[in-house]
């Protein structure tokens, strides 16, 4: 099916993509929001630029967009893939707890924040270029893979891994991350790490049209938390 | 110092007299208070570990206990009271910070202990709630701005999604995790026996539960624990969690040791992580971020449930309701700084916030002055104690009441503040399986809606007496009430005239 | 300290009559009707309201105006003259009676709206005229507009009602349609303005009963732009039967089912379409729900409208002869006035018994 996004408003194009079973193009994006919020089968292909909380507790669908993405892409997703053509905004991947996020450049601020797995869900976010400043705040599962392949510098900004508890974020680039917290362990990523992460990059290069020579001609630094419980001591019972 | 001793708040008498060394006492505690002694088969206690909760004394079959507030003290001081110094005692030996559970329990006004309520005299007539028609049922969601009618005059039924309440009663939010699954359970049961709806709180909601969905409130917040398309469609409404009344602008942290087992399932994420929610939500800095969130929720259930907002009664809440208001939430939940929590920081629970009566007075009259009191309905919580607290939060302008720390009560809570130990002697803040297995949920749900059920006789024998026999007419009805021993100001604000005008 | 001041809860007697083909008759017989019951009014305010005695002037808002001292009517006319023409204007005739003294100044006025004004204004007509009347009750000291629809007028006074309506030659004026009201107020008023019928537009009410819903209903009728000066209950159904009439297009029927919604129990009985309807109106307008006891009458052009409040607190009695339906508190001021009804019976409390004028009448 295809649809023309711009005279319909979002309510009106959102309803439209929930009754459907078929797969959907949407042409003419400008900003609709809540694209595919819930959706748990078919493809939906945007080319323009999708609104905010594209795929909100997204739950099984994969989207695509062709173009950039604004802010909060994935929030509290739980199965599916979203695939971005371009950068993501701010929050990408918030609170996310599964299914797999690609962003073919850069990725904003506070990118999968609140990551959670449980069982067989373990979220994944490959962004192939950099990220703003706290990235994975309070990640408590699942992988975050930062490629940095349109940088020579360290591609993530300040305060990464801050309150993190769990999970893993996997950084490529020459140099290692500075001014970590003291909650994130900081250490080269070993062959195991690359290894359970190779179907994400494989991935990743095959939908963007790299070579995984490429993308494997840099180290890559592996962030651990190193408590589980980051702040039991902080309290005394009154 | 090396040594940092507290005499005990509390002591355990006993009645030796009385005592039959049974041991039900030392069974009973888990804070383990009590000890046989078997040289000279006695029984003996020790008080620091007491909390007073009186689940000994509920259990001795001789009657031979009690605990009483200890008469050891400081030297009176009228600045720095015993509390002030042991505290200070405390964080010089820890460097931590002070961590409590349940309300306020500091002295500030009680602003619903100061309110009256009206009955009619001759003018008009009371009304005979046993015998005469009494209606105390609610529907909680935004009002239709306009009237269609069909190409045959008809009215279109063109209501947002409501959630209709036998009366004007909801219980708050309590996590599956700070509260037991046998607590959660009774409420669950409770709100279907009672026709309310119950609240999940931020810990998701356990499999077995979900046939209570058209009675529950699933919560999201700030860690969306267990949130996920079919939580989300399974209940009645969903709430979101922008702040709690006891402790406004805090996160929550339920530590690992307690995501074991089911709560690590329920909430969806592994046994023994810590479950931490931020304190923002960190896809909401900004109001028109709030629309976006309570838009993504209501696209991902198709419009056909109310979306609540939930925040803590603070400095300027009427302004941040009317926001709210105008972001697409149906109803707005109003949590003063008396609420409960399963633990918060002492300092931020005892001195932020502000009280419920007064926020949900303002919010209301904001709210009316922007002629936007029919998009949402008010939820107003943080302390109601009883079936007077609920008629004079409705004559102030709620439209229905949050319950937690009552409902607690009603399942055996003393209020010993102990919750945050994980030793709750009486199954309900505990996740210790010996200790859950103590409160029955069939057991609870009965206590719940006698609970309920007793309040709901006395808010009709109150309306009755006002000559109204809808609970919408009382709504609002600030002429119902007088204030006493209260300031211009104060009467200002909650909109009631003195006793005696 | 004067009506407005306080809140003044009256019992009280009201009465009211039309001609369903439109057909005009004296006012005497309205006088006739409230005078007998004498014993529920206390003197402290009576009033009528007449429907169809302007035909002359039927295009045209009649604005009855009380004025306390000359000073309030030069700033009253001064903001009329800049909102409307001014057709016609003039004291309204009085006779002097012993029982009614410290009358205030009486005038009368027929006026349109500028044109210019009320296309700048972006509002109907109606509501233009409504703003005015508000404006002038709030802000022009000493001046109170207390009738302003189109042929038809209120007529009403501190004393009994069979000498208000000899106060102002009630018998020199023929309508198709007459309410009256004898009140008893709990408080002296202190003024005139606190007399009924209470009147907005062609909207009238007359009210027996003290309701228990006032301040629910008043702090929200006063959200959709009505200041509800006088606080008493007359003035608050009043402008609930406005706003849900004029503004939300309800109809009366509905309306009754609103401000005397049925109870649940009762709705959960009716068949689904009359249950979907009801449930709706009175969820979407809880907050206007009437309760306590009351028995109004509306008048409206072209109408009456008859409540009682829904555990029938208050009595009512109605009657048919010919073309002709009367209504009144009790069964005697029906039979003074007709004393060989076809039919006479008390409605159900919450069953509006509404009459509107046949076709093409008057």
């Amino acid at each position: 099916m295809n649809l023309l996004a711009n005279n319909l408003g979002f309510r009106m194009l959102n309803e439209i993509i929930r009754n459907t079973e078929e797969d959907i193009t949407i042409d003419g994006c400008f900003g609709e929001r809540f694209i595919g919020s819930g959706a748990s089968s078919k493809i939906i292909t945007v080319n323009g630029t999708p609104g905010n909380a594209l795929g909100a507790y997204l739950d099984g669908a994969t989207i695509i967009v062709n173009g950039n993405a604004q802010d909060a892409v994935g929030d509290t997703m739980n199965d599916g893939k979203i695939i971005i053509h371009g950068s993501a905004g701010d929050v990408l991947g918030y609170a996310m707890r599964g299914g797999k996020i690609y962003v073919k450049h850069d990725a904003g601020y506070r990118t999968g924040i609140h990551m959670k797995e449980y069982e067989d869900k373990k979220p994944i976010i490959t962004v192939g270029g950099t990220v703003g400043s706290f990235l994975g705040e309070y990640l408590a599962g699942g992988i975050i893979i930062v490629l940095g392949l349109n940088t020579d510098a360290c591609p993530v900004g300040n305060f990464t891994g801050t309150g993190m508890h769990g999970g893993k974020i996997l950084i490529r680039s020459q140099e290692e991350p500075k001014y970590l917290p003291k909650q994130v362990c900081v250490n080269r990523a070993d062959e195991e790490d690359l290894r359970s992460v190779k179907e994400y990059l494989e991935e990743f290069a095959a939908l963007f049209g790299y070579g995984m020579d490429e993308i494997m001609s840099k180290s890559f630094y592996r962030l651990t938390p190193n408590a589980r419980n980051p702040y039991k001591r902080l309290y005394t019972y009154n | 110092m090396a040594v940092e001793f507290f005499y005990p708040e509390y002591e355990i008498v006993r009645n030796f007299d009385r005592c039959i060394a049974c041991r039900v006492c030392e069974r009973q505690c888990a804070n383990e208070a009590h000890e046989y002694r078997s040289e000279d088969k006695k029984m003996a206690a020790d008080d620091a570990k007491c909390v007073s909760c009186h689940r000994c004394v509920s259990f001795c079959p001789t009657r031979a206990l009690k605990i009483v507030k200890t008469d050891h003290t400081f030297r009176e001081n009228a600045n720095w009271d015993g509390k002030s110094i042991k505290e200070i005692y405390k964080q010089a030996e820890s460097g931590g910070v002070l961590l409590s559970s349940m309300g306020n329990p500091e002295k500030y006004p009680v602003y619903f202990d100061r309110i009256l309520l009206n009955a009619s005299q001759v003018t008009n007539p009371s009304i005979d709630p046993l015998r005469e028609p009494m209606e105390t049922r609610v529907f909680l969601g935004a009002k239709p701005e306009n009237i269609e009618r069909d190409e045959n005059g008809r009215i279109k039924n063109n209501m947002p999604p409501q959630i209709m309440l036998s009366m004007p009663v909801m219980f708050s939010a309590m996590s599956y995790g700070s509260i037991s699954y046998n607590a959660h359970e009774s409420l669950a049961k409770a709100a279907t026996e009672l026709g309310i709806l119950y609240n999940t709180g931020e810990g998701g909601l356990h499999e077995n539960l979900y046939r209570y969905g058209k009675n529950t409130i699933v919560q999201v917040a700030s860690g969306r624990f267990g949130v996920h398309k079919k939580y989300l469609s399974g209940a009645a409404a969903i709430e979101i969690k922008m702040g709690q009344g006891a402790k406004p602008g805090i996160g929550g942290h339920l530590p690992g040791t307690k995501i074991m087992g089911e709560i690590s399932k329920t909430r969806m994420i592994p046994e023994g992580t810590d479950a931490i929610s931020p304190a923002p939500h960190h896809d909401i800095y900004s109001i028109e971020d709030l629309r976006q969130l309570v838009y993504s929720l209501k696209e991902a259930t198709g419009y056909t449930k109310p979306v609540i907002v939930k925040v803590a009664a603070v400095h300027n809440v009427s302004a941040i309701a009317s926001g709210i208001a105008r972001s697409g939430a149906d109803i707005i939940a109003i949590d003063g700084f008396r609420g409960g929590t399963g633990a918060a920081p002492t300092r931020i629970r005892d001195h932020v916030g502000i009280p419920i009566e007064l926020a949900l007075a303002s919010v209301d009259k904001r709210l009316r002055e922007e002629g936007i009191r029919n998009r949402v309905s008010i939820v107003a919580g943080g302390s109601i104690r009883s079936g007077a607290d609920v008629v004079k939060a409705i004559a102030l302008g709620a439209d229905c009441v949050y319950i937690g720390t009552a409902a607690l009560v009603a399942l055996g809570c003393r209020l010993c503040r102990s919750c945050h130990t994980g030793r709750c002697n009486w199954g309900i803040a505990t996740q210790r399986e010996d200790l859950v297995k103590r409160l029955n949920s069939d057991w609870g749900c009965k206590r719940l809606v006698n609970l309920l059920t007793a309040w709901k006789h006395e808010i009709m024998e109150m309306m009755g007496g006002m000559g109204i026999n809808s609970i919408e007419s009382l709504k609002g009805n600030r002429l119902m009430l007088r204030g006493v021993g209260l300031n211009e100001k104060e009467l200002e604000i909650l909109g009631i005239k003195h006793a005696g005008e | 300290m004067r009506e407005g001041m306080f809140r003044n809860v009256s019992g009280c007697a009201i009465s009211g009559i039309i001609s369903k083909s439109g057909k005009r008759f004296s006012g005497q017989t309205i006088v006739d009707s409230v005078a007998v019951m004498h014993e529920r009014s206390n003197g402290l305010g009576g009033g009528f309201s007449a429907y169809g005695i302007y035909p002359e002037y039927k295009d045209y808002y009649a604005f009855h105006i009380f004025y306390d001292h000359k000073t309030a009517k030069r700033d009253c006319e001064e903001f009329l003259e800049e909102h409307f023409e001014i057709i016609n204007l003039s004291k309204i005739p009085t006779r002097k009676v012993p029982q009614i003294t410290d009358e205030p100044l009486i005038w009368r006025y027929f006026l349109t709206p500028l044109p210019t004004k009320l296309a700048d204004s972006q509002l109907d007509e109606r509501e233009y005229t409504v703003r005015c009347v508000i404006r002038i009750n709030t802000t022009v000291s000493g001046a109170h507009v207390f009738s302003s629809g189109k042929n038809m007028g209120v007529f009403k006074a501190m004393g009994y009602p069979e000498d208000v309506g000899r106060f102002y030659r009630l018998e020199e004026y023929e309508g198709y349609c007459f309410t009256a009201h004898g009140r008893y107020p709990t408080n002296t008023p202190g003024w005139w303005g606190g007399a009924h019928p209470f009147a907005l537009l062609d909207y009238s009410t007359v009210h027996n009963g003290e309701i228990s819903s006032y301040d629910a209903n008043r702090r929200t009728i006063e959200m959709y732009g009505y200041k509800c000066t006088l606080q008493t209950d007359t003035e608050v159904i009043t402008y609930i039967i406005d706003y849900l009439h004029r503004k939300k297009g309800l109809t009366l029927k509905e309306i009754c089912s609103v401000i005397a919604a049925p109870f649940w129990s009762d709705i959960e009985r009716k068949p689904q379409e009359d249950r979907e309807e009801l449930e709706y109106l009175r969820n979407a307008f809880s907050p206007l729900l009437i309760t306590g006891p009351f028995s109004i009458i509306v008048g409206f052009e072209g109408g009456l409208m008859a409540l009682n409040d829904r555990l029938k607190l208050r009595s009512m009695v109605v009657a048919e002869k010919g073309d002709t339906v009367y209504v009144a508190s009790e069964e005697a001021a029906i039979r003074v006035i007709e004393n060989n009804p076809d039919k006479i019976w008390h409605p159900k409390g919450g069953e509006g018994v509404i009459i509107t004028l046949e076709k093409g009448n008057p």
